[in-house]
């Protein structure tokens, strides 16, 4: 129970629903947080808009809640002003990957030392039901009434090839998979990302005839596939599974703010000095 | 005392920033406020501070409210189409009340327009830009030197009342280029942000992230420990006294030069480039016998009402040229109540308005 000490226990409870997920990827978070040995003085996490972006407001150290989309932004001005302290976002998959997708590649590409987690529900929860970019094919949402016609995102490929340095999935099922992702993204040094699947039944489940927390969860349990195991699979067997491991882990990329304070202590150093 | 220098608008921006302790810069390529960038990311690295070129504006305007929060003395530049962007971001700096300065060199405008030509015409925009009710306080330049001098001011407001503050420039003040002697370095006040003990009561003392104090900074209307609340005695509570930080102090924020107003019949009332136009058509009306006076602005917002309605009472006519359609000249009339006669004169053609082109307005032909 050390991990409580991460909460502003007196704000609880929580302005999630019945059922969701978003809870669970918190209480996956805080525990990864007392694992990693994280210093809630020294340590801004930063979040969107959002159901999922209310959970900085429980989490007991410096908190940034800022508008929808922008995180990852707001977050690298604060590691840029603040190196030394340990910046993390988290976020839906509608504000990181739809009004903020463009911020997620560049913050992946710089690999600035941030820590983001997805909360991945598939849909827009706080508008009450929307599709969003992770919304898969056919799926009936209130913008998809007759099932989504666009695909969804890949987000951990796009991520990745971007230049995230770690890059990892999976669920709020699979809770201790995802404390162990978290952690480890936490001990990263570059931008680290972990997608969790989290379920809606308020909305995603309504529409799609899951709308009970139990039925979700199977259908978590259900479409999940292990990276090993999923390598095994072909691509028809693969339709409609959600694949989960951690793709990427590199140490090779130098973490953005370190290489920018490193070029600072260059330059007072009298270094580039004929440059112009 | 300085040497002499040759300067450019936005190089003295560059200069009053530095001065005035900027830490922090991010921004997005736009002309006609490029060199602003340019100028810091060789400048700042070189004094231990920061410049990135983020991947839009929405994008520098989180991050700098992120960097100010954190404790960086921060600022943006951008134009016209980058300051729409902006608009949404410099709403949440208002409403949790974070220092930052952002320079809008203005352009044509609505969209691309004829780029990237001078106007005036984002005067309502630096005002009303951002959705809500909301302060925010508007400095305008008309010269180089003046430029460096209301840069160093925007950073001294923003911290002191912990507000955006828009230095609202134009290209042709931006890219002109006069003789200015810059004050020794370190002779202007540094600014500073209210702290625990000193702050005055309807601005809450500045805690930055890193501190240990866990603050949390949310766009949402909050209660008086900072945490989310739907209270409606709340919201009114915050929005009135967000607004009534800056307006309460009005006076102290009212830039203006008076010019002859004792005797002046007829009263220009400028700012930004325009200004200067109209300074030499006054003093052309003068040498021919006509009672011509000029109010010019450099705080645009808070707007002084208070100065105009005193010229009301006293002059029979108020002419306001200006490269926009009337912004200015809506709210100079707002203060005038009918009291006397107000004309607008407008240019759009991107070309600024000519002292020769206002003698006729100022002289009533
Ligand atoms: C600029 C802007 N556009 C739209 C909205 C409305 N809005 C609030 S949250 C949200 C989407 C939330 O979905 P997601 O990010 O996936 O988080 P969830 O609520 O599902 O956890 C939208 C569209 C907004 N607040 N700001």
């Amino acid at each position: 129970m050390e991990e409580m000490r991460f909460l502003r226990r007196e704000h609880l409870p929580h302005i999630w629903c019945v059922g969701c997920g978003h809870g669970i990827v918190l209480g996956a978070v805080i525990r990864a947080m007392d694992r990693a040995g994280v210093d809630q003085d020294r340590t801004v996490v930063v979040s969107g808009i959002g159901c999922s972006s209310r959970a900085v407001g429980y989490l007991n150290m410096d908190a940034l809640h800022t508008t929808h989309g922008r995180a990852l932004a707001f977050a690298t001005g604060v590691k840029l002003a603040r190196p030394d302290l340990r910046v993390a976002v988290l976020a839906g998959d509608g504000d990181l990957a739809a009004i903020g997708g463009n911020h997620l590649i560049h913050a992946a590409r710089r690999n600035i030392g941030i820590t983001t987690v997805c909360f991945n529900n598939g849909i827009y929860g706080m508008t009450s039901g929307q599709y969003s970019p992770l919304t898969p094919a056919g799926y009936r949402t209130t913008t998809s009434p007759f099932g989504h016609l666009e695909r969804d995102f890949d987000l951990c490929r796009l991520v990745q090839a971007a230049g995230a340095t770690y890059v990892a999935r999976s669920t709020v099922y699979h809770v201790h998979q995802t404390v162990t992702y978290v952690e480890r993204a936490l001990a990263h040094d570059g931008f680290s990302f972990v997608e969790v699947f989290s379920p809606c039944p308020t909305y995603f489940g309504r529409h799609n005839r899951m709308g009970d927390p139990v039925t979700m969860m199977k259908w978590l349990h259900d479409s999940a596939v292990q990276a090993g195991q999923a390598a095994r699979m072909t691509p028809e067997e693969l339709r409609g599974r959600v694949v989960l491991g951690e793709f990427h882990r590199t140490t090779e990329v130098p973490e953005y703010a370190r290489s920018y304070r490193e070029m600072i202590a260059r330059l007072a150093e009298g270094g580039d000095q004929g440059a112009r | 005392m300085s040497q002499p220098r040759l300067m450019q608008g936005n190089e003295a921006c560059v200069e009053g920033a530095l001065e005035a302790g900027l830490q922090f810069f991010a921004g997005y390529p736009i002309t006609p406020s490029t060199e602003i960038a340019e100028m810091l990311a060789e400048r700042l690295p070189r004094a231990g501070g920061v410049f990135i070129q983020m991947e839009d504006e929405i994008a520098s305007m989180a991050a700098v409210i992120g960097a100010s929060l954190a404790g960086m003395r921060a600022m943006t530049a951008t134009s016209g189409p980058g300051f729409s962007l902006k608009q949404e971001n410099l709403g949440y700096a208002a409403l949790t009340e974070t220092p930052c300065v952002v320079v809008n060199v203005q352009r044509v405008g609505p969209s691309t327009g004829m780029p990237t030509s001078p106007a005036q015409g984002d005067v309502m925009q630096s005002r009303w830009g951002t959705h809500g009710d909301h302060p925010v306080v508007v400095l305008s330049p008309s010269s180089v030197m003046e430029t460096y001098v209301l840069t160093a001011k925007a950073f001294a407001v923003a911290d002191e009342l912990r507000v955006p503050v828009i230095l609202l420039t134009d290209e042709i003040t931006g890219h002109m280029r006069e003789r200015v002697v810059l004050p020794d370095p370190g002779t202007l006040p540094r600014p500073h942000r209210p702290l625990e003990g000193a702050a005055p009561p309807d601005i809450p003392p500045m805690v930055h992230f890193g501190e240990g104090r866990r603050v949390l900074v949310t766009g949402l209307y909050r209660d008086s420990t900072g945490f989310w609340s739907e209270s409606p005695e709340e919201a009114d509570r915050l929005v009135r006294r967000l607004a009534g930080k800056v307006e309460s102090r009005q006076e102290q924020l009212t830039m203006v030069d008076r010019w002859h107003l004792d005797d002046a019949q007829v009263v220009v009332v400028a700012y930004g480039c325009v200004a200067r136009s109209a300074q030499r058509a006054m003093r052309l009306a003068r040498e021919r016998g006509h009672r011509v006076g000029m109010l010019r602005l450099a705080c645009l917002w808070p707007f002084p009402g208070h100065e105009i309605e005193a010229l009301a009472e006293r002059a029979d006519r108020i002419v306001v040229p200006e490269m926009n359609l009337g912004q200015m000249v809506g709210e100079v009339e707002r203060a005038v109540r009918g009291r006397c006669k107000v004309i607008g004169y407008s240019r759009v053609d991107t070309e600024l308005i000519r002292p020769e082109e206002l003698l006729p307005v100022l002289e009533g032909v």
